[in-house]
């Protein structure tokens, strides 16, 4: 059974700086994989390679599927939502108007959609008409992870969700991640700094380092070994 | 953390000049025959420059480009419906048809001649338009120019008699189509799955694309819908009987509309057609009023308004303070 | 010209060329080649703003016409010597334009570009309202006329001039100062770099330059100085020339100058467009067409070949 997305020797660039030097990696379906290492390493446009924000060349399959020059627009109308790094959520529009943004990509009744979000989070129904830029940074986040999820995509790109939010905020979007990923079936590529936390939900990993993948193994294995925590992971 | 104040001092105290000058108006109109017609024609006129103004924010909003031919594109729509005319439809007839063109020679400049530039340099996308001034303004006058031509009016030329004051059905006129118009596009903005993506992929072009938004379809139509807009501005500018069909007659309105956009901000639609509106009273009731201005003054006149504004509130009236996040 | 003069070799060809070119061409083409020149001198100017300094101006037409009317009147009124009135019509402009930079400080962008594209309007307009002295839509006649050949030397010589004060001005501290504001505003204060100071001195060189334009414009239309010689339309012609210049080249700053200086007059004689309606038509074709191609300008293009030969 082939992964749900599969990277094979990936490269990107910005402009004349190589960012990635052939990464390959997979995640199952249903699975959480989660990608680390210092800042710099490439994280962010290993998850931009699969939404094609950035130009890549290499060979990239989601479910089934070469993403040959794909673009954003298009990688999500295939079942793939990225949040990016400083949650991409408009500021100017409310919070209602972010979620409908979510379901553009859904024809008919987003109704249904609507209301399994809102089980999820529960405080947005009385928010709907605040401006979302009056909204807290955690609360920011969760918005841009609920209209991530009302696109009910296949595969969700998750970057560095605890970017600038308190620990309690984190482990609540984490929590929230799992769930998604457990009862829904959401598969989870998610980038993070804070390996402790990553590896506590994802399954699998990746360690990248200066636009190469350095490591790889379950998260269990990584987390069994002092060595690569204290090299790799910084902790 | 962004956090978004509801309104700064800046729009209240806006708002309040506002409210004051409406007052102002009506009280005026109440008191003098003679002021009231100004009014009305006054505001007649800046409706069309707001209705223009408002095309040239649409695009600003979008592209950050300021789109110099959108004057001339109105003028050449205009020419349009003027031949439709001459080929025996009536006038509603061609101004509907019209408008649908509007919408198509707008999208289609767009994809042709905008977007190949819009990526890489504002400013040449700016000369681009300059260019497209000339283009047009050359074709109009190849093609119609030289000769006495006149648009069949759409409202007549007849007034009311309201109590002793005159009120021409055609200012009254430009006030209602321009008005629907907006409400129109307003509407579409506010409620419509489209008009949300279009605003999305004008506020933040890569966030909208992830979730799925064709950036550069949204504007297209954005372009479209300023042809649109402009077009309606150059009809209504024509409904007056004292326009003549000139291929110059939609420059002035274009400083009229730069004016406006800039009183009321680039980045505010509403600042567009309130600035408009303040513009052509402003200057009606000038010169009717005032006898040392004659009607040519009216440009300068715009112009200085806008330097003083700009120099008081340089993100205009109704505009937001432009912060930057370091 | 970014702190690198051109080639000595390109320059004394270019030296040569001019040198030569009026006894090859006719009266005519000689007034055209000036012409050229002229705007060399206004779009070098121009480039310092909106190239190196990143300010827009879709203005610099009004200073054109002020240093344009300031020759007129000085040789009118005080029969000043031509070459003395370029130098006053500098002074004035660079002084003019620091006034204008000042207010100017506080809008960017769009809005700055909507307060020049004012600014193009108005000064124009303002002859006629002092008529009595500036002549309104009759104009001013300057006290004597030059030849066209004086007028390609003195037009020349001052790009000659101009071009050396431009080099010397950009390579320096200066230059950089321009080039940081243009970059980010917000790095160029967080180093110390008093972005006002910078913003007002570029509206004031680039006002003096197109001063100086403006006063050989004058000459060049047989000393008269009116205000349809200096409508919005030659503002937008400067950035026009700008835009086609790019940034960083003195080739570049002459395919501009050539591009709207002989463009606009060459189109006539194309046989399909007899009128001066097609010749816009195909004017404002060409227009768009170099953008779409060069969006770099000819500097761009400069750039990109150069890095092909390197490799």
């Amino acid at each position: 059974m082939s992964a749900l997305l599969e990277l094979e020797d990936v490269e990107a660039r910005y402009g004349p700086i190589h960012a990635l030097h052939g990464v390959s990696l997979a995640v199952e379906e249903g699975a959480i994989v989660a990608v680390l290492g210092p800042n710099g390493a490439g994280k962010t446009t290993t998850l931009r390679a699969v939404s094609g924000t950035v130009r890549r060349s290499g060979r990239i399959v989601f479910a089934g599927r070469a993403l040959g020059r794909t673009g954003p627009a298009r990688a999500a109308r295939l079942g793939i939502a990225h949040v990016p790094e400083g949650r991409g959520t408009f500021s100017e529009l409310t919070v209602w108007e972010n979620l409908r943004l979510g379901a553009y990509t859904r024809r008919g009744s987003i109704k249904q959609d609507v209301e399994r979000v809102l089980t999820y989070f529960p405080w947005l129904s009385e928010r709907r008409r605040q401006q979302a830029g009056t909204l807290s940074g955690g609360e920011q986040q969760m918005l841009a992870l609920a209209r991530a999820f009302v696109q009910r995509p296949k595969l969700l790109l998750l970057d560095e969700p605890s970017l600038g939010l308190a620990p309690v905020l984190v482990a609540e979007i984490f929590r929230i991640v799992r769930e998604l990923n457990e009862k829904e079936g959401l598969s989870v590529l998610v980038v993070e700094q804070n390996a402790h936390l990553a590896l506590q939900a994802a399954q699998t990993a990746y360690v990248l380092e200066a636009g190469k993948i350095v490591l790889s193994g379950t998260s269990s294995e990584i987390r069994a070994d002092d060595a690569i925590r204290a090299s790799y992971l910084g902790y | 953390m962004e956090r978004l104040k509801a309104a700064d001092l800046g729009q209240i105290v806006t708002g309040a000049f506002l409210l004051a000058g409406a007052i102002f108006l009506l009280v005026g109109c109440l008191e003098s025959s003679n002021f009231a017609t100004y009014t009305v024609q006054g505001v007649g006129v800046g409706m069309t420059y707001g209705s223009l103004a408002l095309a040239l924010v649409l695009i600003y909003q979008a592209t950050h480009v300021i789109n110099f031919a959108q004057g001339e594109l109105a003028m050449l729509t205009t020419f349009i419906a003027y031949q439709f005319t001459k080929w025996g439809l009536s006038y509603w007839e061609a101004f509907s048809v019209t408008l649908a063109i509007a919408f198509v020679l707008g999208t289609v400049l767009q994809v042709t001649v905008i977007r190949p530039v819009q990526h890489r340099s504002v400013i040449a996308t700016v000369i681009v338009t300059v260019g497209l001034f000339l283009v047009i303004d050359g074709v109009v006058n190849w093609i119609w120019g030289g000769q006495f031509q006149t648009l069949p009016l759409a409202f007549g030329f007849s007034s009311w008699d309201v109590g002793g004051v005159f009120i021409e059905k055609y200012y009254v006129g430009m006030v209602v189509v321009v008005l629907v118009s907006l409400t129109a596009v307003w509407a579409l903005f506010r409620f419509t799955k489209l008009g949300l993506a279009m605003r999305a992929a004008a506020l933040r072009p890569a966030a909208a694309s992830l979730a799925g938004v064709r950036v550069d379809v949204m504007l297209a139509i954005g372009w479209g819908l300023a042809a649109v807009l402009g077009a309606v501005a150059g009809l209504m500018t024509q409904a007056s009987p004292l326009s003549s069909l000139d291929p110059a007659f939609m420059q002035p309105v274009l400083v009229y509309a730069f004016a406006a956009a800039a009183l009321g901000g680039l980045e505010s639609p509403a600042g567009a057609v309130v600035g408009g509106v303040a513009i052509g009273t402003f200057l009606t009731l000038l010169v009717g009023y005032v006898p040392q201005i004659s009607s040519d003054l009216q440009l300068p006149l715009a112009f200085a308004v806008i330097l003083v504004v700009l120099l008081i509130k340089p993100s205009g009236l109704l505009g937001r303070r432009q912060v930057e996040r370091v | 010209m970014r702190g690198r003069l051109p080639a000595l070799g390109s320059l004394a060809v270019v030296a040569v060329v001019l040198a030569v070119l009026p006894f090859v061409l006719s009266d005519y083409n000689t007034y055209l080649a000036a012409e050229v020149g002229i705007f060399f001198v206004a779009v070098l100017g121009l480039n310092i703003l909106t190239g190196y300094t990143g300010q827009i101006s879709i203005g610099h037409g009004a200073f054109m016409a002020i240093g344009g009317y300031t020759t007129a009147v000085m040789s009118r009124d005080h029969h000043t010597n031509l070459i003395v009135t370029m130098l006053l019509a500098f002074a004035f402009c660079f002084v003019v334009g620091l006034l204008f930079g000042l207010p100017a400080l506080r809008l960017s962008g769009a809005y700055l570009a909507l307060a020049t594209f004012a600014l193009a309007i108005s000064v124009p307009l303002l002859t006629d309202q002092w008529s009595t002295y500036l002549g309104g839509t009759s104009g001013v006649q300057s006290s004597e006329t030059k030849s066209n050949l004086w007028i390609y030397g003195a037009a020349w010589t001052a790009s000659a001039v101009l071009f050396l004060l431009a080099w010397l001005i950009l390579r320096g501290r200066v230059g950089r100062a321009f080039r940081a504001v243009r970059d980010s505003e917000i790095a160029a204060t967080a180093s110390g770099v008093e972005i006002g100071i910078y913003k007002t001195l570029a509206f004031g060189i680039s006002a003096a330059f197109c001063g100086v334009a403006g006063a050989l414009y004058v000459m060049a239309s047989n000393g008269f100085a009116q205000p349809d010689e200096f409508s919005v339309l030659l503002s937008l012609q400067l950035l026009i020339g700008a835009a086609v210049a790019g940034l960083g080249s003195l080739w570049g700053v002459l395919a501009g100058a050539a591009f709207v200086g002989l463009l606009p007059n060459i189109s006539t004689s194309v046989p399909v467009v007899g009128n001066d309606h097609g010749r816009d038509v195909v004017y404002g074709l060409l227009v768009i067409l170099v953008m779409l191609v060069l969006p770099g300008g000819f500097a761009g293009l400069l750039a990109r070949v150069r890095s092909l030969v390197r490799t």
